[in-house]
């Protein structure tokens, strides 16, 4: 059975003037690791909101361990944890309050899950009469998901857990995230960093309330359509300047240490052209070899074919 | 080359708290400075002393050839700020934010009705001019927010994680105008937890419990730590922070 099930869910806001979600459906597989990947005004949060009953879709239905989203709202709220992408714990009550506050509302007590928190809350503990609001974002962070936690739910939400959180802090969430999902948990996480896509089982690339893409992150890069090529010389900024005025260029664009492109016809004689094209710019120390597409690259790819959403 | 931020030993404590303890570097005319560091290791206390918001304890700094001690004031005429949280009046229009900002830094009327023309043509926002800024997606509020950090050619524009959340195509199309202001002599001071971005840096300064650990250029770097990308050398130096971003 499906952990997580959407069929044709649409939601608007403002009597209709603003599209968030538009027709979409899949399903997550219990025990998944599943990642929404898209920037900010994707319809990410509507999903998570849909899912976790806090907001009615305009059309459609879903379903979380086989409950509809609407009908039995009150026994998904039981069993799932949610993380929203705005700190919502309570600012002035400390952290073992926090704690013993949604531990209590679940019905539970810290006492009786604590193997549930424990690996994430010994980093916690130092700081345990310390109010929330006081707390550090890679402490907050922590927190929020102790309390996400503490009733055993069965399926996660997380939504934008390490926006604004530091590369360090960021892997440190994945690690905790891989031995949650190693306990059976289904885990939903949105990100808008492309680099945390491929620690997932199955990402959809999501922009303008639309699934662009929904596959593995291997078979998301393998889809990729052209060669990709990554460019670099002694100066990086005269070089993009420079490839972006050849004719034979389809698209280009800075990719870390190196500059990303394709070429509309990527053959032998096209790669010895550009090459011999740059080296006349006055390029030097020029590097220029095919590469691996990553899922940003993917990302990009599927944006060039959208009608400008992100400008 | 021209120096267009200098410090030395630059300190911020709080109580007997060291935010900031005793750093020194220099940034040149035009140059894209990365300033990056874990959160919790001093960045936004470094830059707020730079922008003339916050007294340091001890040390000297000196900002567009300004004293940071004696004229913190003069400072904020001659720089440009931007960050992810707040940059321009979401219950404004587009227009009606460009002139507020280019008002503020004192631009004529002349010079305001120019720029405004200016700015809406390059950013292509014409049939968006008198709409609320709330209403722009993500991306487009960004650039406009940039333009506007830069309406009064300040020598200097401080960036503060100016790329968070939106798409990958925007994120270039943005670094595609650091780029250009730059051309422009526009000293660009830039912090980021985007470590991709942080190879576009001419130079960048790694920050550990207070304390500049590393800078340099992103290759240099790279061939010190003996490692292929950025991401490696931060993990490097952010592994050794003992405070935690508590």
């Amino acid at each position: 059975m499906s952990a997580i099930t959407l069929n044709n869910i649409t939601k608007t806001y403002n009597k209709g003037a603003v599209l968030a979600v538009d027709d979409i459906s899949f399903s997550v597989e219990k025990g998944e690791l599943f990642g929404l990947i898209g920037p900010d005004g994707a319809g990410k949060t509507s999903i998570f909101r849909i899912l976790t009953t806090l907001l009615l879709p305009d059309k459609g239905s879903a379903t979380v361990v086989g409950n509809d989203v609407v009908k039995d709202f009150h026994k998904i709220r039981g069993i799932v944890g949610y993380m929203p992408g705005r700190f919502s714990l309570y600012q002035d009550l400390t952290v073992e309050e926090n704690l013993n506050f949604f531990a209590t509302v679940f019905g539970t007590t810290v006492k009786e899950n604590y193997d549930q928190i424990k690996d994430i809350y010994v980093m916690l503990e130092p700081f345990k009469d310390r109010r929330a609001g006081k707390l550090s974002g890679g402490m907050k962070q922590k927190l929020a998901l102790c309390c996400a936690l503490i009733h055993k739910p069965e399926v996660l939400f997380l939504d934008e857990p390490t926006t604004g959180v530091d590369v360090v802090s960021r892997k440190e969430f994945w690690e905790m995230l891989a031995r949650l999902k190693a306990q059976g948990i289904t885990i939903m996480v949105s990100t808008s960093y492309m680099d945390e896509a491929t620690l997932c089982d199955r990402i959809a690339l999501i922009l303008g309330g639309k699934i662009l893409s929904l596959a593995t992150p291997e078979e998301t890069i393998k889809a990729y359509p052209e060669k990709l090529y990554a460019v670099k010389s002694s100066n990086m900024h005269k070089l993009l300047k420079d490839i972006r005025t050849n004719d034979e260029i389809l698209n280009c664009y800075a990719a870390g240490e190196y500059i990303h492109l394709s070429l509309k016809n990527a053959t032998k004689e096209n790669e010895n052209s550009l090459t011999k094209f740059l080296a006349e710019k006055g390029e030097s120390d020029l590097v220029f070899k095919e590469t691996t597409p990553t899922v940003e690259d993917c990302f990009i790819r599927l944006l060039g074919n959208t009608d400008g959403n992100s400008n | 080359m021209e120096t267009v931020i200098k410090t030395k030993d630059l300190t911020k404590k709080f109580g007997d708290f060291v935010a900031v303890d005793k750093i020194t570097f220099e940034v040149h005319k035009g140059e894209i400075f990365g300033f990056l560091g874990a959160n919790g290791a001093g960045k936004t206390t470094a830059m707020r002393m730079l922008c003339g918001l916050s007294r340091p304890t001890s040390g000297e700094a000196m900002v567009a050839g300004i004293d940071v001690y004696h004229k913190p004031e003069e400072i904020k005429k001659n720089i440009g700020y931007m960050s992810q949280k707040f940059s321009l009046y979401e219950d404004l229009t587009v227009l009606e934010n460009i002139k507020f900002y280019a008002g503020i830094y004192g631009l004529s009327d002349k010079d305001i009705k120019e720029k405004s023309d200016e700015l809406v043509e390059k950013l292509g926002l014409q049939s968006q001019v008198k709409k609320l800024v709330q209403g722009l997606p993500l991306g487009w509020r960004q650039k406009l927010a940039f333009s506007v950090a830069i309406v009064h050619q300040p020598k200097i524009v401080f960036l503060d994680e100016p790329t968070g959340g939106v798409d990958p195509s925007t994120r270039k199309q943005f670094w595609d105008m650091i780029y250009d202001a730059s051309e422009k002599g526009i000293t660009i001071f830039v912090t980021t937890h985007y470590l991709d971005e942080a190879e576009y840096c001419d130079r960048i300064c790694i920050m550990v419990d207070g304390k500049i650990k590393a800078l340099d250029t992103p290759s240099q770097l790279k061939q010190n730590y003996k490692v292929n990308n950025i991401t490696e050398v931060f993990y490097q130096l952010a592994r050794t922070a003992k405070r935690g971003d508590d």
